[in-house]
């Protein structure tokens, strides 16, 4: 089969299998699955640019995802009236004294002469120094604003401006911590650097969990602003009521339906925004440079070519598309949760997309996305089939019935390894193989 | 008299619970550091090993419990470890046989084998929890101190208690005993310096006609044990939840890239410096300073460096700053 075969058949049963659920659970249902399933594609498409075409590998897709969401609250919540009054500043200040004690101590290293020992004892103290310093001006000031109505702000709050804006500024904070995780770890090996990257996102989300003056911790931002109408204010528009009545669709349910719709279209937008700079850039001799870092480096760069370079440039580029990604998936749900960011669940379910989909073909991963989410989804309602069909003769009060039926919700977690280790064995090319260029 | 008391408080917070962490990070980094050397690749699966290991003892010990069959001042899952360890062994040479084998043969690349390993994980998570739930399981039976802190009071007279608790007597013990078994059979057997050739240089141990097929079985035997002992005490330890088994291999990686991947010294040594340093970062100084300072100077506030919340994003910092200063470990890997 041709590539293009496989991608409309593929496109096509997919496409059909929502139109199923829609008809057959909810199209509330089927929607919520579709814009998820496009906001995991996109993340999908970022770590496909770093895995499929560069060869790095990335596990730090949740500590982009949820610097990304961090972005709405910086961009779109309303600032907290006093905490800028009871020393806002002074957490800023503190933080860049810590920064420029880190900084210092790596010009220090590449830039002075002195011998190792010294460096090490001079960085050392400038950073420890730096620490506490910052501790000293920064502890005050996050109790105050911790202390402000805990229950609803107690922390800075952000600018208040459009949220749609916070999209591409989660892009940016992804790339900038990027270009900084990049920098430390793209040197090592591979599955150093996999554990590298893995372990720096945990680390991002600690933060996110544990500063409550930024992000109120595991206390959630909720109410973040939306970029379309509420449910609430559709329902009283005329043409909304006229529709519902001739497609004779309850006006709540209507409501709900039209909201996740216009998400829906602005997420494909921006989904085929990325397709389309990405299939330019794997297309242009920037690509094809990319692929031959990744099939030889040591040729490429007897080319000439700073693979060191290049390496951080396609890193930062596809976490960026995953930052955009994170900020599109907080929008979405109106919230910011930093509990719900597992890097050892979601980062791998990213990449088992990847890889099903089909390492190194953009449009393979965006069926790869579609195809495991909505297995991931779907797959909790169909092993609880599967159970009860397997244990039909056996009697409802067995013990090990119900316990099967109980723990029947984890068979999707063995689903995920088995397609995973499937797709390794019998496809490791994927759904839709690379483009032999 | 205040200076005892000091060393006390460090005792009971610090070194015991040091001591007991570390070894369950040293057991499980070996692990990770045996595979790796013989395999060649990283094995994320292994935290959910050490969790197959920990369910088997925790089922088998509920059977025995049912029985009431014990060892009673130890906790029962003791006694059931050799069979969970058997267990734990046929799973992984199972999963060998229909998973890894293939990339073996294959001469794949370590990072496929890396991410063959996450399939592995994802799908021994999900049988694991399909088995015995999500939920927190509490199996730990028996006596629950060796030295109880008022015993330790009232024996020295001191203010600060100092406890020992059965679980990390056993961890400890158990652990210096596997330890010198291991080093025994890698340095003093044949069959372990068969392993360390071909860990080494693997055409040349094949020229000198050592069976590979042999090497790796012994190095999956190897590893169920390590797994299924660290999960099960780490499980007798702290109360056993898939959950936590997921995040375990994060700081069990860092113990072990720390140390110097491939190096058991290395993965040893990687395991107490995280988890000392896990417990001196976040404990608070306030107490000791109390003892060890007159009254006016001791400081306000709890004098902790770092919070208790970032206890395991610490792993991460120190792994961090190794591959930065370091990249290949305390010790130099890659041999066993």
């Amino acid at each position: 089969m041709t590539n293009l075969a496989r991608i409309k058949i593929s496109y096509f049963l997919m496409i059909t299998a929502l139109i199923v659920v829609g008809f057959l659970q909810s199209w509330n249902v089927a929607l919520t699955i579709f814009n998820l399933c496009v906001i995991s594609s996109i993340m999908t498409l970022g770590i496909n640019i770093q895995w499929g075409n560069a060869g790095i590998v990335n596990f730090g897709v949740m500590g982009f995802a949820a610097l990304g969401g961090l972005a709405n609250i910086i961009i779109s919540m309303p600032p907290t009236s006093n905490a800028w009054n009871v020393g806002g500043e002074m957490i800023i200040i503190g933080l860049m004294i810590f920064t420029l004690s880190v900084f210092f101590s790596i010009i220090l290293f590449k830039k002075s002469n002195l011998n190792n020992r010294v460096k090490y004892i001079i960085s050392f103290i400038s950073i420890i120094s730096g620490y506490f310093i910052m501790r000293f001006l920064v502890d005050v000031p996050i109790e105050k604003i911790e202390a402000i109505e805990p229950a609803k702000t107690g922390y800075l709050g952000g600018f208040n401006l459009p949220v749609l804006l916070s999209w591409p500024v989660g892009g940016l904070l992804a790339a900038f911590s990027a270009f900084i995780i990049g920098k430390i770890s793209l040197g090592l090996r591979s599955d150093y650097l996999a554990i590298a990257t893995l372990g720096i996102s945990e680390i991002i989300i600690y933060f996110l969990k544990n500063e409550d003056w930024l992000s109120r911790g595991v206390k959630n931002v909720n109410g973040l602003p939306r970029p379309v109408p509420y449910e609430i204010e559709l329902q009283s528009k005329e043409w909304v009521l006229k529709v519902s009545d001739y497609l004779d669709i309850p006006i709540t349910e209507l409501s709900s339906i039209i909201v996740k719709l216009s998400y829906s279209i602005l997420f494909i937008l921006v989904l085929l925004i990325i397709l389309f700079l990405l299939e330019i850039a794997v297309k242009s001799p920037w690509g094809r440079m990319m692929r031959a870092i990744r099939d030889n480096e040591v040729s490429a760069n007897a080319m000439g070519k700073n693979i060191k370079q290049r390496h951080l440039q396609v890193f930062i580029i596809g976490s960026t598309i995953v930052g955009l990604a994170g900020a599109m998936l907080t929008t979405l749900d109106g919230q910011f949760t930093p509990v719900s960011y597992q890097p050892l669940r979601y980062t791998f379910l990213i990449w088992i997309m990847v890889i099903v989909g089909g390492s190194g073909n953009n449009f393979g991963s965006i069926i790869g996305g579609f195809l495991i989410w909505f297995f991931w989804v779907q797959s909790e309602p169909l092993g609880l089939w599967f159970i009860s069909q397997i244990t039909t003769y056996i009697s409802d009060t067995n013990i090990i019935k119900s316990h099967l039926l109980e723990n029947a919700a984890h068979i999707r977690l063995m689903f995920m390894g088995l397609i995973l280790l499937i797709t390794l064995r019998f496809a490791p090319k994927g759904l839709i193989p690379e483009v032999k260029r | 008299m205040d200076y005892l008391n000091g060393i006390t408080l460090i005792l009971n917070y610090i070194f015991i619970p040091g001591l007991t962490y570390g070894s369950q990070l040293a057991l499980g980094a070996l692990g990770i550091t045996i595979v790796y050397s013989v395999l060649r690749f990283s094995n994320f699966a292994h935290g959910e090993f050490m969790s197959f290991g920990a369910m088997s003892s925790i089922l088998l010990s509920w059977l025995f419990m049912s029985f009431e069959i014990n060892i009673h001042p130890l906790p029962t899952a003791i006694m059931v470890l050799p069979i969970a360890v058997l267990l734990t062994i046929t799973y992984c040479l199972i999963v060998d046989r229909l998973v890894f084998k293939f990339y073996r043969q294959q001469n794949s690349k370590s990072v496929i084998n890396l991410i063959v390993s996450i399939g592995v994980m994802f799908f021994t998570g999900g049988l694991i929890r399909f088995i015995v739930g999500p939920g927190d399981r509490n199996f730990f039976d028996g006596e629950r101190f060796f030295l109880k802190a008022r015993t330790f009071k009232n024996i020295t007279g001191l203010n600060e208690g100092l406890t020992l608790k059965t679980t990390q007597g056993v961890t400890i013990l158990l652990s210096v005993f596997l330890v010198i078994v291991l080093f025994w059979f890698l340095n003093k057997t044949k069959t372990g310096k068969s392993m360390r050739a071909y860990s080494d240089n693997k055409e040349l141990a094949l020229l000198s006609g050592i069976n590979p097929e042999k090497v790796v079985l012994i190095t999956w035997i190897i590893t169920g044990i390590l797994a299924c002992v660290a999960g099960t005490l780490y499980g007798l330890d702290k109360s056993y939840k898939p959950f936590t088994y997921l995040h375990l291999v994060l700081p069990i990686f860092s113990a072990a890239i720390v140390g110097g991947v491939g190096n058991p010294i290395g993965a040893i040594i990687g395991g107490f410096v995280i988890a000392f340093s896990e417990l001196i970062i976040t404990f608070a100084y306030k107490k000791i300073f109390f003892y060890f300072l007159p009254a006016y100077l001791v400081p306000e506030g709890l004098l902790q460096i770092l919070s208790t919340d970032y206890k395991i994003a610490i792993s991460f910092v120190i792994l961090v700053i190794v591959l930065l200063i370091k990249p290949t470990g305390i010790y130099k890997g890659k041999i066993l």
